[in-house]
């Protein structure tokens, strides 16, 4: 059980959470994540750790609601109250090399999140970090000045235009590496078609490029193989051999189709959840209304 | 497998046989008919997720109990990995003193109402019965386990009397791994007087008892009631510790004061056959399959739990050992309308227990033999449709006694499927082995290398049993090596010796 010490929505659906997980705060290293089941009943589901504090043992999480489980978090648990299930850290942490090289970090939407440790660990080890941030709308984007913080360079990317460049992150990427910038590694973190496009993007300059995975998972020890993704000819478990993989070996276009195998199940409940809050609130409201006429 | 013979005896025979019981000689005994089990129906429990047998009454395990012939050789004894006194234990039972009963098996077995329902008697304590050599048939062996499942449910309806505890010697153990190795360390520990701490990785307690064998044959709040007796002896309990990534086994003996450590992490890796598509949507490892549906309930998906699990039409299990008839009697009781048994042998030479393979056939789980998968195929959204199947035939023994498939060239057939589980086996979870310097592990199984006799490993003070050691095997063999490494541990805290290198091994 994990204490919430502190929950805010910082974008449309986007929920920040600070838990109180001492020994996961201690042990954490960029590129790890956790697995959080929310209550009883509740679906097992792996989140990378925004962010540690391991003197005052918190971790901090960013999550957008995308079904049931997530909308469960962000509408009812409360601030003070307690996350049921909290394990980690998981996986294995990102290589940062100790000789200081420059660094192409491009993160999609919420992939800010999970980057933003690893871009802080390239920082320490003196790095040149430039990152090129994309989201739907200039108003939608999170941690932005976290990022813009502790970077050297910032690339804004909108896919309606009203900030920065007009269109996807891939093309922010191409002028870069067209433009004959030299970069010792990419890193792409953000939706699955994203950081596919980012690979190819990348392989005509043969940048190695780094992904994050996030494949459906249980029980983030390597016994279930749920997490199992076609790498470089062979099925490599997500959970303790990644999540991040070298990209150019990552069979994305199956490692999707994996993501949706209970699409529709997911939507389902995700619709009844949303349905069953509604009548709910519906309830109370018409229970307060008789208690105002009585 | 002989059709088991299911006369019951009525009230007054059983009163009768009770009441005489001083009286009988053992060839009376060996005439005397044995007591059967009633079973649910199998048109009934397909539809539900209660358990096959019903409990034995207390005349019918006091009458069963009077057939033991208290023979000299007790080699039910030896053929127990934990060395019940079963002799001792049923002439208890036929006297109609269960408290004594129980107290008697719980000298030597904590979890009993566990391994009553999930040991493989009929290979162990009951294949060297005296009853089964004298008939030449395992069936008509005493029915220890049915009994001792008896027994274990009395006590829990009739007062569980928690163990007394030595007096608290100041030493801590961390136990690595909630399963049946490392609850009954944990439990023998606890009596000794030392602190214990179980560190699990799951959420709830218990390992391949709550995740992997299915409610049906081994009751959840069952599990639930015998690891409570554990918390009431004072130990302790941390779920979601994945040691190896939020503490490694450096830290808790250097840092989190640990005199010892028990490795009891299980066969935690599941095998796959390295087959084209063998990543297509609706092709599950065992263990997530049985993970899904009975540590996260996905059978309430929609109502209780959030864990979704395939909704399917056609489904193979492959594989014939215990865990494919978990899987494939769970998928039944999902309500898939066919279900299908995949083995490349033949019924005969299936390692799942006859009980079992009985039972799944009862249920209506097809069996397609001589058969094993070399691909699979899908749709244009990655769910596997079909799988090819190389057609076998039996040629010599192998190692293991049995006869080896061997394939038929060029016979190879479709095979409709929505969904394929693989029961193929577990090798040992490398995560502790990986973050565990100086630790030995067998190259070829991924297993950490113990002496057989104290579960030492190479590193001092660390302990290891249970599947970990030896792949994947039985509940009561991980049982045997948690009671044996509990009294080595004992030994260890008390002489603080460890066989210098190579001595151990």
């Amino acid at each position: 059980m994990a204490k919430i010490l502190k929950k805010k929505t910082i974008a449309d659906k986007i929920t920040w959470y600070e838990l109180d997980a001492p020994r996961i705060a201690r042990k954490r290293k960029p590129g790890q994540f956790v697995i959080v089941r929310p209550c009883e009943g509740g679906e097992r589901i792996p989140l990378t750790i925004a962010d540690a504090d391991p003197e005052k043992g918190s971790i901090t999480l960013v999550v957008q609601e995308v079904g049931k489980t997530t909308a469960y978090m962000g509408r009812e648990l409360e601030e003070g109250g307690d996350m049921l299930d909290v394990v980690g850290p998981l996986g294995t942490a990102t290589h940062i090399p100790d000789t200081p090289g420059r660094i192409l970090a491009i993160a999609g939407g919420l992939g800010i999140a999970p980057l933003y440790p690893i871009l802080k660990g390239f920082k320490e080890k003196g790095h040149e970090v430039t990152v090129i941030l994309g989201a739907r709308s200039s108003d939608l984007f999170i941690m932005r000045e976290m990022t813009e913080a502790l970077v050297d360079k910032v690339l804004i990317c909108t896919d309606d235009g009203s900030e920065g460049h007009h269109g996807l992150v891939t093309e922010v990427e191409k002028q870069l590496l067209e433009s004959g910038e030299k970069f010792d590694e990419i890193i792409a973190i953000g939706p699955a078609i994203m950081m596919k496009f980012c690979v190819e993007t990348a392989r005509p300059f043969q940048v190695p490029i780094t992904v994050s995975l996030n494949t459906i998972m249980i029980d983030g020890t390597g016994m279930c193989g749920g997490c199992r993704v076609q790498y470089g000819g062979a099925d490599k478990f997500v959970c303790v051999d990644g999540p991040e993989f070298d990209g150019y070996q990552v069979n994305f276009d199956r490692m999707m189709q994996r993501q949706a195998a209970y699409a529709d199940q997911e939507k389902k409940a995700y619709h009844d959840y949303l349905c069953r809050l509604e009548a709910k609130a519906q309830q109370i409201e018409a229970t307060e209304k008789e208690g105002a006429v009585s | 497998m002989s059709e088991i013979k299911k006369q019951s005896l009525t009230e007054e025979q059983l009163r009768e046989r009770i009441e005489h019981r001083e009286e009988y000689s053992n060839k009376d005994k060996l005439k005397m008919a044995k007591v059967w089990w009633r079973e649910q129906k199998p048109e009934d429990r397909v539809k539900n997720t209660e358990e096959v047998p019903f409990r034995l009454s207390e005349l019918e395990a006091q009458a069963e109990a009077v057939r033991c012939m208290d023979c000299i050789k007790k080699n039910c004894v030896a053929g127990c990995p934990v060395a019940i006194d079963v002799p001792a234990m049923l002439r208890l039972v036929g006297e109609g003193d269960f408290r004594g009963a129980v107290r008697k098996m719980k000298e030597t077995n904590v979890l009993p109402a566990i391994t009553g329902r999930v040991c493989p008697q009929e290979t162990q304590c009951q294949a060297v019965c005296l009853m089964s050599k004298a008939h030449k048939s395992t069936d008509e062996a005493v029915s220890i386990g049915k009994v001792e499942a008896f027994l274990a449910d009395w006590e829990r309806e009739n007062g569980v009397e928690v163990p007394e505890c030595a007096p608290a010697t100041g030493k801590k153990v961390a136990v690595i791994g909630g399963g049946p190795a490392g609850l009954t360390c944990a439990a023998d520990l606890a009596r000794l007087g030392h602190g214990v701490t179980i560190l699990e990785a799951f959420h709830k307690l218990g390992g391949v008892l709550v995740y992997g064998i299915p409610e049906f044959r081994l009751p959840k709040k069952i599990v639930e009631a015998e690891i409570g007796v554990l918390g009431e002896m004072g130990v302790k309990f941390e779920p979601n510790v994945v040691v190896g990534q939020t503490v490694t086994i450096d830290e808790l003996l250097e840092e989190e004061g640990y005199d010892a450590v028990f490795v009891a992490t299980g066969a935690g890796l599941p095998w796959f056959m390295d087959l084209p598509g063998e990543d297509l949507n609706g092709v599950y490892s065992a263990n997530e399959y049985l993970t899904r549906a009975n540590l996260m309930n996905a059978y309430k998906y929609g109502t209780e739990a959030d864990t979704p699990i395939a909704q399917s039409k056609r489904l193979a299990v492959v594989g014939g050992g215990n865990v494919a008839m978990d899987s494939a009697r769970t998928a039944i009781r999902l309500g898939v309308p066919e279900v299908w048994l995949i083995y490349r042998r033949t019924e005969a030479e299936m390692p799942a227990r006859l009980e079992e393979i009985h039972h799944a056939k009862e249920e209506g789980v097809k069996l397609h033999l001589l058969t094993s998968p070399v691909e699979y195929t899908g749709n244009d959204k990655g769910f596997v449709t079909s799988m090819k199947l190389q057609r076998m035939e039996l040629g010599e023994p192998d190692a293991s006694g049995r006869r080896r498939p061997v394939p038929i060239e060029g016979a190879i057939e479709e095979f409709d499927v929505d969904t394929v589980v693989v029961s193929i086996g577990n090798g040992a979870n490398p995560l502790i082995p990986r973050t565990t310097p100086g630790l030995d592990t067998n190259e070829r199984k991924g297993t950490i290398v113990v002496d057989f006799e104290r579960f030492m490993t190479s590193r001092p003070a660390v302990f290891a049993g249970g599947d970990i050691v030896v792949g994947a095997s039985t509940v009561i063999m991980a049982m045997g090596h948690g009671r044996t490494a509990a009294a080595s541990i004992h030994q260890y805290l008390e002489d603080g010796e460890w066989p210098s290198n190579g001595e151990a091994n």
